[in-house]
């Protein structure tokens, strides 16, 4: 096991320093003078070279990513230079929006996902199984955007029992929650449908095993024997896709804030693009990998603890 | 013959009548979808306009009909390029399996997955601005480790057969089997991957024109038609509807389409269906 966790850690590791090296070069290399691009056309020479002493251009670029890291390391992500104020707390302040509305979506498309995943697989072939196949088919094919589009058209626009976008800020907590509801359970809809089905045939898959069979021959009631010992073998392809979900869940959520106005990590790198904030969009952004990576490693790592197996192969 | 399943069938027609839409809209649309009309804003459905204008009275029938053709043209350039670059990344390592080369490749195929598509995507336009080539890089990328797990992963069972041991038997290079034995073998498997991958990418092209960063105005897309319609949701909600109903029937189309390849491809399935 221990093993396991120290190769883990070590492709972790490798990946975040590949991740950081594609980044720092889309952002700083390829657009030539990161302080050119950043004032536009018509800044002229005098400006240029104050944002690129302001920003710390002037050292060589191996130099630059070093400090890059080391900041981001330390927590330091650097001066947003639109806003004139650290991207880490810019950040600090959107995460307490991204991460719980990507957390509402995560447990709401579980919990959806679950019973219905397993209603369709012990009702196989019946007529149940194909409208849950049915109506997750649809799930899949709907943009979350616009699904949270409709669903401000019912509740806020003709039912009223919403508002239709904005953030009033934790500091009202109820009103907080009611704001993220709409927004998440547009999020977690479509994952649900994604993740019903790979339940289904992951229990489907379980269900014909031989010890299956032996749990119902020693008198074990099929219910019991489905949510004993196929649910636990049928676990691990299902921790994959909640893994995966996770960063379709962070890309989501940036477009999802936009349809609901709400101030999270997504509307601050279309802000930061819009203004040609570099800074801000190469913080973001490593941030959000950061993220995806991590908690690829951690999905890796409950495998692990799920499955005996994959431990011994390594 | 195997009788064609139903939802195949309904796959099938709603994909053909969006190809049939967006091939249509090259020679003919119903009103010109980059002339602003002022006084013909906001019409409700009639003759002359059988599903209305949106607020600058622009046909809204004409709008989506070549919206599928700027949806299907990206998705289909970003299938293209995740096969023709993928697939020969898969043949390689599977046919030096467990080789640097191999490693290599899955790692950087583990990468591109940690970057989600959308983060690439930004990326990309924050440097280079936005524009349907962009787009289309950047859901191409994506496309890229995708077909290079499909084919590595069929090529890696069929290494092991015989007639592929006896093909080396008979003295032939590694790339030529692979090219004349492993890729006929596995095309099934491809061509119900880009079915996927396809719809796949109708959603992440409507998602990418929504935030402005696919193609840019006056060209109509189904993402950037659902942002405009957005504040009007409150008066005129047909114009968040139609576009974003037009996504879901194409995606579904596909995806119907998709699994109906699959089962039909895969013999292993044919026989269980019988």
């Amino acid at each position: 096991m221990l093993r396991y966790v120290l190769g883990r850690l070590l492709s972790l590791g490798l990946s975040l320093i590949v991740a950081s090296l594609v980044i720092f070069t889309v952002i700083e290399v390829i657009p030539g003078d990161p302080a050119a691009f950043m004032l536009g056309l018509n800044a002229d020479e005098a400006t240029v070279a104050a944002l690129r002493a302001d920003l710390g251009l002037e050292g060589s670029k191996a130099a630059r990513y070093v400090s890059w890291i080391s900041g981001m390391v330390q927590g330091d992500f650097g001066t947003s230079y639109t806003y004139r104020v650290p991207v880490g707390q810019l950040v600090a302040d959107r995460l307490w929006v991204s991460i719980p509305l990507a957390l509402f979506a995560l447990i709401l498309s579980t919990a959806i996902a679950f019973p219905i995943g397993i209603l369709s697989a012990a009702n196989r072939g019946r007529g149940l199984d194909y409208g849950i196949m049915g109506g997750t088919q649809l799930g899949i094919a709907i943009p979350n955007f616009w699904f949270g589009m409709l669903l401000v058209l019912v509740f806020a626009v003709t039912l009223q029992w919403f508002s239709a976008g904005g953030f009033p800020g934790w500091e009202t907590p109820l009103a907080a929650l009611k704001a993220l509801v709409l927004p998440s359970i547009a999020l977690a809809l479509p994952q649900a449908a994604i993740l019903a089905r790979v339940m289904r045939s992951a229990l489907i898959e379980t269900l014909a095993q031989d010890y299956m069979r032996t749990a119902r021959a020693k008198g074990l009631p099929r219910r019991q024997a489905l949510l004993r010992h196929a649910l636990r073998n049928a676990l691990i392809p299902v921790l994959t896709i909640i893994g995966l979900q996770f960063s379709f869940l962070l890309a989501g959520a940036i477009i999802i804030e936009n349809v609901f106005f709400l101030p999270g990590l997504g509307r601050l790198i279309f802000q930061g693009i819009t203004q040609r904030d570099l800074v801000v969009v190469e913080s973001v952004t490593m941030l959000l990998v950061f993220a995806v990576i991590l908690v690829t490693f951690i999905v890796d790592i409950a495998y692990a603890i799920a499955d005996p197996r994959l431990r011994r192969r390594a | 013959m195997t009788r064609l399943p139903v939802s195949m069938i309904l796959g099938a027609v709603l994909s053909a009548m969006f190809l049939a839409m967006a091939l249509v809209s090259f020679v003919w649309t119903p009103h010109d979808v980059e002339q602003l009309v002022i006084a013909n804003r906001l019409q409700p459905a009639s003759g002359d306009f059988p599903l209305g204008t949106d607020q600058f009275g622009r046909d809204l029938l004409s709008m989506l009909m070549v919206g599928a053709r700027v949806s299907l043209a990206v998705a289909l350039v970003a299938v293209g390029i995740g096969v023709v670059i993928g697939v020969p990344l898969g043949l390689a390592a599977a046919a030096t399996r467990g080789s640097l080369l191999d490693e290599l490749i899955m790692r950087g195929n583990d990468l591109i997955f940690a970057f989600p598509s959308l983060v690439i995507a930004i990326l990309i336009t924050a440097v280079f601005g936005p524009s349907a080539f962009n787009a289309i890089i950047a859901i191409g990328i994506f496309n890229i480790p995708v077909f290079a797990r499909v084919a590595r992963g069929g090529a890696l069972s069929l290494w092991t057969l015989d007639y592929i041991l006896a093909a080396r038997v008979a003295g032939k290079g590694k790339i030529r089997i692979s090219v004349e034995h492993i890729l006929p073998n596995i095309a099934n498997l491809l061509i119900v991957q880009a079915t996927i991958q396809f719809s796949l990418g109708i959603l992440a092209e409507a998602a990418l024109s929504y935030v402005g960063l696919s193609v840019q105005p006056p060209v109509p897309s189904w993402g950037r038609m659902l942002s405009d319609a957005q504040t009007m949701i409150y008066s005129h909600p047909m114009l968040a509807i139609l576009p974003g109903l037009a996504i879901v029937l194409m995606v579904l189309g596909l995806n119907l389409m998709g699994d109906g390849l699959r089962d039909l491809l895969d013999p292993r399935l044919r026989r269980r269906r019988q």
